[in-house]
């Protein structure tokens, strides 16, 4: 199975589970979404709960906002998360602060879904990473799944949150990454990262598309002669601090990966964390390898996969931070 | 121009620095030997980095220096000579760049900050220990000076301390008081790396071993009728080792277990069959590898083995000759051992220890007979082979030998 569709079914057995859930966005009716995420949806459970909106990203987010707060469960989607902006005052400044500001007695159960992410030819446009203003956002919850399996778990509980969620889909794994999916029931737990690969000597941290590139520089480094444990952080706020402190107390050393431009990133926060709960184990620097200080996304294609980090890269950096 | 001790091998973070092949005020062409340069396991000539005069030795004979460390300084004409300044930045080792945007710093030479954020630079005030250093050393009252650092630049890691504090609490305190009887005799960096890699194999394998007598009669036959034919032929003596390299080669191709390494959470299989042929050479244990043993002969493997042990005793080998083995044959017989236990080639799955031929009384048939005996002793990584496979791969190798025959062609 692939991500999107991993996504598409976790959407379709939440609305054929919960009445008050309910899907809305650019283009998801008739078309069934841009990458088809809600394909056939609207033969399935009909104009009232598939609903497509105006272009107005503002509208989206602030009549699911308001959805939300009368008790439906909407799945709003932002067709690319580059055009998420006009719905931060919607999602930063009002969903995020609902339950806090009305000291605990109105919650906003609603999904904002986006794409996100480069590496697909988008340009400035089609490519932007997100998550760092949202994981600065307290109230939200923020979701960066990497694999079918993860997606699928993750957005059925995400549905089903009493909080706001931004998910994030990287969409070059939505095809490309292809993985088991139970067909039992499962949800997966909010706020966990996954050690999706066991090792001593460096810990590499990271989430969405990078993990792949990681794991596979993961493989080409043990064959060096490095053991490398990978931690997909899957939730990015809140950060699970215990997996990632504990892996980095066994290994000593850190390297953080991200697709995202590094000053104020999700980088940042592991590295703080690591270096407030790890300090006495720390055997190297806390390293941080990811896309350069330009806005993403050059449109040549060259250019683009200079800025994408290439499994080669991750590979010298876990042979530079494993010989300090 | 600098010259700067170059990074010659992985994982070799310094070297000796040897003879000085020219002096100060001679002429130097580009890639001609200026000096020797003495590394853990091998010797090698320093090519010259440009054209011109050598105008200072920096690091004289006898000398250890890490890698990156300017070492000699050539006039190279038309460039204006450089200050010989020290200002932090120019010196390599002492730089960490740690902002890391895309690209990264190979091995110890410094590149220009990107994106965000400065340089770590290192003061004088000597060295520097991390934190995760200082802790362990608390708990086990270790004196940082005293540890070896195998990190960049020479920094002592984590696991330097881990290493030192094995080995110190296997040492017998009397060891570390010289009295009048006794000498201390300073480690070669030889001597040392022995040390280091058969603690490592010791202290992380869990080993076991066997052995099988091999009726070698017909190879000893062969190999002595061959034997003065051959020296004419091809220039170099016909030993028993090329037949069991072959051997040994054919069989590991046959079980592709035995050539491989413990990757943790899996068995790394090795795809080239790389065999390590352990060498006495006068300033220890060497371990030159013949590289793709499997697609050799037994007269191309007889001419390779002679050059690496030749070159070893010589104290000649490369760094290209020490790496990427698979696995390690140990001619103990050379010394009249009969049976003997070896310890494994850090990371590999096995060392086979190829005992003395000798004749015996056997049992052929019904009758005793003399023959040429010999004992092959595997010793094997139990994490990735049973007994099952280790003896199906000395077996294979031990039919191999025994099928050799006086009319066999070599």
């Amino acid at each position: 199975m692939t991500v999107l569709e991993a996504v598409r079914d976790a959407m379709r057995e939440e609305m054929a589970r919960d009445p008050d859930v309910f899907v809305m966005g650019e283009d998801i009716g008739a078309r069934g979404g841009v990458f088809l995420a809600t394909d056939g949806f609207l033969d399935e459970f009909g104009a009232e709960r598939v609903i497509d909106t105006p272009l107005a990203e503002s509208s989206i987010a602030g009549i699911a906002l308001g959805a939300a707060m009368e008790g439906m469960r909407p799945i709003a989607e932002i067709q690319f998360a580059d055009f998420i902006w006009p719905s931060v005052c919607q999602v930063v400044g009002e969903a995020s602060r609902a339950r806090y500001g009305t000291d605990g007695s109105v919650g906003v159960p609603m999904v904002v879904r986006t794409p996100y992410g480069g590496g697909v030819r988008g340009g400035l446009y089609h490519s932007q990473n997100v998550e760092a203003l949202f994981a600065h956002t307290p109230g939200l919850v923020v979701i960066a799944p990497a694999t079918p399996y993860d997606a699928k778990g993750l957005l059925k509980s995400a549905i089903r949150s009493d909080d706001p969620v931004v998910f994030l889909e990287h969409k070059r794994t939505y095809r490309l990454v292809r993985g088991e999916v139970p067909e039992i029931e499962y949800t997966l737990p909010i706020g966990q990262a996954d050690v999706k690969r066991q090792g001593d000597d460096v810990t590499v941290v990271t989430y969405g598309l990078m993990l792949h590139h990681c794991l596979e520089a993961a493989e080409e480094a043990e064959d060096r002669g490095v053991s490398v444990e990978v931690i997909d952080l899957r939730t990015l706020r809140p950060l699970d601090e215990q997996t990632i402190l504990e892996s980095v107390r066994k290994s000593g050393k850190a390297l953080i990966v991200h697709e995202d431009t590094k000053a104020g990133g999700i980088g940042a926060e592991v590295a703080a964390i690591v270096a407030e709960g790890a300090f006495d184990y720390l055997d190297g620097p806390v390293m941080r390898l990811t896309g350069p200080e330009v806005p993403p996304m050059p449109f040549s294609p060259p250019l683009e996969e200079l800025f994408m980090i290439s499994p080669d890269q991750i590979v010298e950096a876990i042979e530079t931070l494993a010989s300090y | 121009m600098r010259v700067r001790l170059p990074q010659v091998g992985e994982s070799v973070t310094e070297a000796y620095i040897g003879p000085w092949l020219k002096n100060v005020g001679d002429r130097v062409e580009k890639y001609e030997p200026v000096v020797e340069i003495v590394t853990d396991k091998v010797t090698m000539e320093m090519p010259s980095p440009a054209t011109g005069v050598l105008s200072a030795i920096v690091v004289a004979e006898g000398q250890t220096v890490p890698m990156g460390e300017v070492i000699a300084e050539i006039e190279v004409e038309g460039e204006e000579s450089e200050e010989r300044d020290d200002a932090p930045a120019a010196v390599p080792g002492s730089v960490l760049e740690a902002s890391l945007t895309g690209t990264l710093l190979k091995d110890v030479a410094p590149v220009g900050p990107t994106g965000s954020g400065g340089p770590l630079v290192a003061d004088d005030s000597g060295p520097r220990y991390s934190p995760a250093v200082r802790r362990l050393a608390a708990e086990h009252g270790v004196d940082l000076s005293a540890v070896r650092g195998t990190g960049i630049g020479g920094r002592v890691t984590r696991k330097d301390i881990e290493a030192h504090v094995a080995e110190r609490d296997t040492t017998t305190p009397a060891a570390d008081a010289a009295g009048d009887d006794e000498e201390r005799v300073p480690l070669t960096p030889v001597r040392r790396t022995i040390a280091d890699n058969m603690t490592r194999s010791a202290s992380e394998i869990p080993e076991a071993w066997s052995t099988v007598e091999v009726d070698v009669t017909g190879l000893v036959a062969l190999r002595d009728g061959a034997r003065a034919a051959f020296r004419e032929r091809e220039g170099v003596n016909l030993t028993f080792m090329p037949f069991i390299v072959h051997a040994v080669a054919a069989a590991l191709k046959e079980n592709p277990l035995v050539n491989s390494s413990w990757g943790g959470d899996a068995i790394v299989l090795k795809k080239r069959v790389n065999v390590g042929v352990a060498v006495a050479a006068p300033q220890g244990l060497v371990v030159p590898v013949v590289h793709d043993a499997d697609a050799m002969d037994v007269t191309s493997l007889a001419k390779a083995i002679d050059d690496l042990a030749s070159r070893a005793r010589a104290g000649r080998l490369r760094v290209e000759d020490m790496r990427d083995g698979t696995f390690t044959v140990n001619n103990t017989g050379a010394l009249g051992s009969v049976i003997g236990k070896g310890i494994i080639n850090h990371p590999q799955a096995a060392i086979l220890n190829v005992e003395a031929i000798v004749k015996r009384p056997v049992v052929v048939g019904d009758e005793v007979a003399v023959r040429s005996m010999m004992n092959l002793c595997i010793t094997f990584d139990h994490r990735i082979l049973d007994g099952a496979e280790a003896g199906a791969f000395v077996n294979a190798a031990k039919g191999r030998l025994e099928a050799i025959g006086p009319d066999t062609v070599i």
